[in-house]
């Protein structure tokens, strides 16, 4: 089943081409990374994919087919009835082709799109707890399901804080301020584990990361993302995560287009030969 | 009784940024309420302005502290088409005065606080922290004048204020005004006008929070803090609500 359909995609910032006609697909249970040189258009792709104000899409479609999103707490389920005739346009009617670019950021969100950041931000004066109840509570909301508890909300995030190795004080910090780079990267998977995604987005997941925290994003990506009804779309420059997170498919993005497409072997030979060698042969 | 002065102009520092047709219609003024700690005491005052939209709420507070007296005040100013509050506080020796205040101008309104902190004795110590919101077409405005006077040794006065303008429109004035006639002060000031948080602001959305929340949230806590060390609990959670329901508003 496509999950993402990414189709002849060109966007601008400030005025200037980034994107130029780049075509993707993902089908559900799938991993795929992109890789590319800097200024290929790795980050500029997930932001507009996020919907990043000032990123803007001059061209092409993106059509965006969540599986249902069946909700973290069974018995909050869409119940008869409304779920079954209607679903709120955030949400989609399930197995729905979605416009991407028809919904707002945090719609997209709701409708089961992880954005995770190569920066993520600082919030001063909010907690990651006050922050990621809100986020989880208002995508329940959009999708028409009952909100979550203060203690069961804390019982899922320290399930999860727990799962990606961080401490659960850390979470009643605000939102990523102090933070060292792998802990901002760690929090970035814990709030993937919490708001349940469908489809995950990593922008350069990696940097910042040393090898025991690589180990363990690694595996949480592979935890929360690993599924039949999930797929993830790794962007990175190196090689190294691929070894903990195995893609399906590597694609090499190149000015703005995917120039080349193949399994985990491209990734290998773009360590051994680099892009210039990869992308000419 | 009134007080029998003839109406202020924009030449007089202190009503510089006021709305003068507003100070007309609540002229004259009422005489101010007075504060006087006694020798060693210590006190606390809360005073939240929320009059009804249109209405005009000018109050002057007077406040005397006597040698080793202390006073810690907390100001929620959000009410009305003009909302002023002007406080008029002399430190003796040893002395101590907080003041931790929220602006919050919305709509069409005149928010202004105006403070005179006068060190009349040594060792005193005064800590203002203000904090500013201003949505729509909306002025909020601290003129904060600090004096010390000639034997005041070892002053030591700080005064933070912290601006954020929601819109075009919106408009901050910060006037710090220090007139120093000791030698040996530890006088601080700080003043800046920011705006939201654009990166935040996406990155909440990009989790699911809705942009009108994720505003709320943000404003929350630029003022977050101000109202945490209220002596009175529920004096504390109306302070918190009332300021929370005109951000709601303002997101």
């Amino acid at each position: 089943m496509k999950m993402l359909n990414i189709s002849n995609l060109h966007a601008e910032v400030d005025g200037k081409p980034i994107l130029k006609g780049l075509s993707l697909t993902l089908n559900a249970g799938e991993v795929h990374a992109i890789m590319g040189p800097n200024g290929a258009g790795k980050s500029t792709l997930a932001y507009t994919l996020g919907g990043r104000p000032g990123y803007e899409v001059k061209g092409g479609t993106v059509t965006f087919t969540p599986p249902r999103h069946a909700g973290l707490d069974p018995a909050s389920r869409f119940s008869s009835g409304a779920a079954e005739g209607s679903g709120t346009p955030a949400q989609g009617r399930g197995d729905e082709e979605i416009n991407l670019f028809a919904l707002a950021p945090h719609e997209r969100a709701a409708a089961g799109l992880f954005l995770g950041f190569q920066y993520p931000v600082e919030i001063p004066g909010v907690s990651n707890v006050q922050f990621l109840r809100e986020a989880l509570n208002s995508q329940r909301k959009a999708r028409g399901e009952e909100p979550l508890s203060a203690a069961d909300f804390l019982r899922l995030a320290r399930e999860k804080a727990g799962l990606l190795g961080l401490d659960m004080e850390m979470l009643k910090r605000p939102v990523n301020v102090g933070f060292s780079g792998g802990e901002k990267k760690r929090a970035e998977m814990v709030q993937m584990a919490i708001l349940n995604p469908r489809l995950a987005i990593l922008d350069e997941t990696d940097s910042g990361l040393d090898i025991d925290a690589l180990k363990t994003v690694g595996a949480g990506i592979n935890a929360i993302m690993r599924a039949p009804d999930k797929a993830v779309l790794l962007i990175t420059h190196y090689q190294r995560l691929l070894d903990y997170v195995q893609p399906d498919f590597v694609h090499i993005l190149a000015d703005g287009r995917i120039v080349k497409s193949g399994g985990p072997e491209l990734a290998q030979a773009l360590e051994r030969e680099g892009y210039a060698e990869v992308i000419a042969a | 009784m009134s007080v029998l002065a003839p109406l202020p102009t924009r030449k007089d520092e202190t009503w510089r940024y006021s709305d003068l047709d507003a100070v007309a219609r609540a002229w004259p003024l009422i005489e101010p309420d007075r504060f006087n700690i006694a020798a060693g005491d210590s006190a606390h005052h809360a005073i939240l302005q929320d009059a009804a939209s249109g209405d005009v709420a000018i109050r002057d507070f007077v406040i005397e502290l006597q040698a080793g007296a202390s006073f810690a005040l907390h100001l929620l100013d959000m009410g009305g088409a003009l909302g002023r509050i002007t406080l008029d506080v002399t430190l003796h020796e040893g002395a101590r005065f907080d003041l931790e205040a929220a602006l919050l101008a919305s709509g069409e309104q005149t928010i202004e606080l105006v403070t005179r902190v006068t060190h009349a004795e040594p060792n005193a110590v005064s800590r203002q922290t203000v904090r500013a919101i201003a949505g729509g077409k909306a002025t909020a405005s601290y003129l904060g004048q600090v004096r010390v006077a000639r034997d005041a040794q070892k002053t030591d006065a700080a005064q933070s204020f912290k601006a954020m303008l929601l819109g075009r429109g919106a408009t901050a004035n910060a006037k710090p005004e220090l007139e120093i006639f000791a030698d040996d002060v530890k006088c601080a000031h700080g003043a800046s006008v920011g705006e939201l948080d654009k990166a935040a602001l996406f990155y909440m959305a990009s989790r699911g929070v809705d942009p009108a929340r994720a505003k709320t949230l943000l404003l929350q806590a630029f003022i977050a803090g101000l109202f945490d060390d209220m002596a009175d609990e529920s004096e504390r959670a109306r302070f918190e609500n009332t300021a929370l329901a005109k951000l709601e508003a303002m997101g």
